[in-house]
């Protein structure tokens, strides 16, 4: 292989293989261009965006970390705080679904518990093909057995997400885990390291040959070789992270740490060359050191190796007995593989002699690609919808019972049943809610938890859909009664070499950081997966947004399922649907077009905030989103989840459908006993929304149009997604 | 009262189980795998998680941990014991209880709410239940499905040892067993987690009679 073959074969170009000479002002030997190779990877390096990255808001009353670290974290209330963050693991699920989601789970998990944290929340966003397909199936199917079979054995509950199925995703998976973790403000840890002489300690698992490359493969298109790329995809063992969760929790506890880092993409090089340039220091690593499960290792595989369930932690010379003890009494590895040093550089060893060296800082400085943002030609085209084409249902029940049996708007429940959604006994609402709610014991605090994006959205417009994201989750939050506080993303887009993809890009953030300006929702931690096509194309840009939000009082919050018979049932917002986007649309007519709603962040704002204060005063506990689907899906969730029914009749005038099953933003739904309606009506004030039925009985009717029990409702929705699929209908007359 | 919990590598219920056990009025104390002292404690409960990741199969490595040789003897001696989820799992692997606990026969983990009824309540973690009361407790696991041959089968039904049994099968347990009780009827196993529901503010605290009912049959009021 010649030089130019060497450095093309690990993912760098010949522009960034000139900067890297430039910089070293000599040839690099190999262990040195993989380093750079990993370092300068889209999946480490952000290179194409972090000029992007930068239009996001990151500051607020209550964040205490915002981008830079391993995870955002915000305040609570009496000197708990959380950490939170979302990861793509999408590359390694769609050649190896069980491990690349299970180390997905893994990977995150340590990134909250790098900042001193304990991991109390997982929650996960996923995208498929259609489930008509077999690969699509299988895919489904073991993420959701990776995600279950990490998460479970390592103790974190699984309490919520989202999943969703198109054609965009067929071959090329999405799959963002989220963590949350609980800590004490002043217990926060940072990965900077720091003071020349000490020392570097790698604990948890033993280093193999698995996952080698993993970053660069992560940031290439997935086509027919990937499958032979399987070996690049990590393999877990939740038992070991457990014991890495419990260890780490030790030894902070003990004080026995300077700094703690995870490993994750690019192994040891990306951990050690991050917390030497955050601390402006250098670090020495001895490959010759680092516990190996298998022989023969290669200095540059030993640094490279993406092995899981592993920390690398600073410590100062004269506790670092004290640590390999804790790491022992856990049945850990550990070993002193290193330490920090004045020089500044990453420094790799091999039984003491030197065999690569490169500057931390060049590592962390990959090249910054600014493309053009030019608008594609296929908006215009998708963006068409003439209503007039499109006949309306004769039978508007039968469409909302063919709607509900629909993989993408039918119960989650087969899927969250296979996740432990309670161990630790602090999850307050079970999976299935807008959002999940938490609880910190001994407190009255609480906090919630959701992941929200709708792809199709963010297709038919970027800007509009990234903003609605956001939008969706600060809704979401306050149905629930939090107060929304803070972002955390995963940017799943396309290779962005290409100008539609990056301007669909460019317009998510641009929507996505408006909405969070407008709502006071900072980002504070995220992630970018790029390169997200294969031979059919890209998949839809899904700019996953995870949202966390805060209580004071846990006990005065609100479900989707109606309590009580005779409740008033009110719909907040300006309800004007459209079929945009919609997912009757695609359901019913097959067809993907026309323009979603775009979001009215004012009014968003004041419904929600509206809602949430309604809530917090004890006077609704009956609160539901009004999302995909539409109002008549929205009102079947609130029946079936309370068992109660209710009729409604008031309706805008227009076409029948529209009014059913169209979308609309900033609209929430709320059932109130008479007696406190008053008292909510002046809660309400200065926000649109109409009194449009009343709870009860054993049916949902709507306006004449729709009239089901709720267990003919039900025989649709709670369908097993995991039982062979057969082929979708969906045109229902 | 001092109630032991004890805490294997992978057990992660063992936070859950120390909670209740504050919660019920006794003073929890956790016992470490890797040690074979009690620590004096008046009964022992052996929680949920993946002792071991499971390897091999659930409970088959924890049931040579240090700490169970002392909990054979504790509990041969007629210590109350309960073993929740996987610690059921280590205690038939151990042989405190008959039987096994195979593969869910759906194959698939199940997280859910389950609705039982106390059968046989003459043992110390019941003692506060009456037959025939009907509740719904959270279960959580892979390997649920109780299994045991015939005669083991007739032979706990005959002398009243299925503690708990599921009104709706969630794993295909046979004669929808939810938890039995050895001879001596001081040890018990429950594939449920009462832990769980331990709490009105989780929306259920029916589950924390269960280790009320330990202090009770102890003598102590809860």
């Amino acid at each position: 292989m010649n030089i130019q073959e060497t450095y093309s074969s690990l993912g760098l170009s010949d522009f960034e293989y000139d900067r890297i000479l430039e910089l070293m002002g000599r040839a690099p030997n190999y262990l040195e261009l993989s380093l750079f190779s990993v370092m300068w990877s889209e999946h480490c390096g952000y290179k194409n965006s972090r000029p992007l990255l930068g239009r996001f808001p990151n500051e607020g009353p209550r964040v205490l970390q915002g981008p830079g670290e391993n995870a955002g974290v915000v305040e609570v209330g009496d000197g708990w705080a959380l950490a939170f963050k979302m990861e793509s693991h999408n590359h390694p699920s769609a050649v190896e679904p069980y491990e690349g989601a299970a180390t997905g789970v893994g990977g995150i998990i340590r990134d909250i518990l790098a900042m001193g944290a304990r991991p109390v929340a997982l929650l996960n966003a996923l995208r498929f093909g259609p489930l008509t397909d077999e690969r699509n199936r299988y895919l489904f199917r073991e993420v959701v057995r990776g995600i279950g079979g990490y998460g479970n054995a390592v103790g974190v509950p699984t309490v919520g997400g989202e999943v969703e199925f198109a054609p965009a995703y067929s071959g090329n998976p999405l799959v963002n885990a989220m963590c949350v973790g609980l800590v004490r403000s002043g217990d926060l840890v940072r990965a900077r390291a720091v003071g020349e002489g000490n020392l570097v300690i790698l604990f948890g698992a033993r280093t193999g040959r698995d996952g080698i490359h993993g970053a660069t493969f992560a940031s290439d298109e997935l086509s027919e070789d990937s499958e032979a790329k399987r070996p690049n995809v990590q393999v877990g063992d939740p038992f070991a992270e457990k014991m890495l969760i419990e260890s780490s929790l030790r030894l902070l506890e003990e004080g026995l740490l300077v700094s703690l880092q995870d490993l994750g993409a690019a192994g040891i090089t990306s951990s050690a060359s991050e917390m030497a340039a955050k601390g402006g220091v250098g670090i020495e690593i001895d490959a010759a050191l680092v516990p190996l499960r298998e022989e023969g290792m290669e200095p540059w595989e030993i640094v490279i190796s993406e092995s899981q369930e592993r920390m690398l932690a600073v410590v100062e010379p004269e506790k670092a007995e004290e640590v390999l003890k804790v790491a022992e009494r856990y049945e850990l590895d550990a070993a002193v593989v290193g330490r920090v040093a004045g020089h500044g550089d990453l420094r790799i060893l091999n039984n003491g002699e030197v065999v690569g060296t490169v500057p931390a800082l060049h590592l962390a400085d990959a090249p910054v690609y600014k493309r053009e943002v030019i608008a594609p030609a296929y908006l215009g085209e998708v963006r068409k919808l003439d209503l007039e084409e499109l006949p309306q249902p004769e039978d508007c029940n039968s469409a909302l019972l063919a709607m509900l049996a629909h993989p993408n708007l039918c119960s989650r429940r087969s899927v969250y049943e296979q996740y432990d959604h309670q161990v630790g006994t602090d999850t307050v609402v079970l999976p299935g809610a807008d959002a999940a709610v938490m609880r910190i014991k001994g407190t009255s605090l609480g906090f919630a938890i959701t992941t929200d994006c709708r792809g199709r959205h963010c297709y038919l417009d970027p800007k509009g859909g990234g903003a609605a994201a956001v939008a969706e989750a600060y809704r979401n939050l306050s149905c629930v009664g939090a107060e929304p506080v803070a972002v955390t993303d995963c940017l799943n887009m396309g290779s962005p070499e290409k100008p539609d993809t990056y301007y669909q890009f460019a317009s998510c953030i641009e929507g996505m950081a408006e909405a969070c300006e407008s709502l006071g929702t900072p980002v504070v931690s995220g992630n970018v997966s790029l390169y997200n096509e294969t031979e059919y194309g890209a998949i839809y840009p899904t700019p996953a947004v995870g949202m966390v939000g805060v209580f004071k009082d846990v006990s005065r919050r609100a479900t989707p399922g109606i309590k009580r018979e005779g409740d008033e049932v009110l719909i907040a917002g300006n309800f004007q649907p459209v079929l945009g986007g919609a997912e009757y649309l695609e359901l019913i007519h097959g067809r993907v077009a026309g323009a979603p709603p775009v979001p009215d962040l004012a009014v968003e704002k004041a419904v929600s905030d509206a809602v949430r204060r309604a809530i917090s005063a004890g006077l609704v506990d009956t609160a539901h989103d009004l999302s995909g689907g539409g109002l008549a899906v929205a009102l079947a969730e609130m029946a079936m989840y309370g068992g109660i029914g209710a009729e409604v009749q008031v309706l805008p005038g227009g076409r029948q459908d529209v009014t059913l099953f169209g979308e609309v933003g900033g609209c929430v739904l709320l059932a109130v006993p008479g007696e406190k309606l008053g008292e909510l009506e002046e809660h309400l004030e200065g926000v649109p929304y109409s009194r449009i039925g009343r709870t009860g009985g054993e049916r949902l009717s709507i306006a004449g149009l729709i009239d089901a029990r709720i267990d003919e409702l039900r025989a649709a929705y709670e369908r097993d997604l995991f039982e062979r699929y057969a082929p979708e209908g969906g045109q229902i007359g | 009262m001092r109630i032991g919990v004890t805490v294997f590598p992978g057990s992660n219920c063992d936070r859950d189980a120390l909670h209740a056990i504050e919660r019920a009025g006794a003073t929890p104390v956790e016992l470490w795998h890797a040690d074979a002292s009690l620590k004096g404690v008046d009964a022992v409960v052996v929680p949920g998680g993946f002792s071991y990741g499971d390897y091999l199969r659930p409970g088959a490595i924890a049931r040579f941990a240090k700490v169970m040789g002392s909990l054979e003897e504790f509990a041969n001696a007629g210590g109350p014991v309960l073993g929740v989820c996987n610690g059921f799992q280590v205690l038939t692997e151990a042989h405190l209880l008959p039987g096994a606990l195979l593969r869910n026969a759906h194959m698939r983990f199940v997280c859910s709410r389950a609705p039982v009824r106390f059968e046989s309540v003459e043992t110390p973690w019941t003692s506060l239940f009456e037959s025939g009361d009907q509740l719904t407790l959270p279960v959580a696991h892979n390997e649920g499905n109780y299994f045991a041959d015939e005669k083991t089968i007739a032979q706990i039904e005959d002398e009243g040892r299925v503690v708990l049994r599921y009104l709706e099968n969630p794993n295909g347990s046979l004669n929808d067993i939810a938890g039995i009780c050895n001879e001596g009827r001081n040890v018990v196993g429950l594939m449920p987690h009462p832990e769980r529901a331990s709490d009105p503010a989780l929306g259920s605290g029916e589950g924390l009679k269960v280790f009320e009912s330990v202090l009770s049959f102890a003598g102590i009021k809860a």
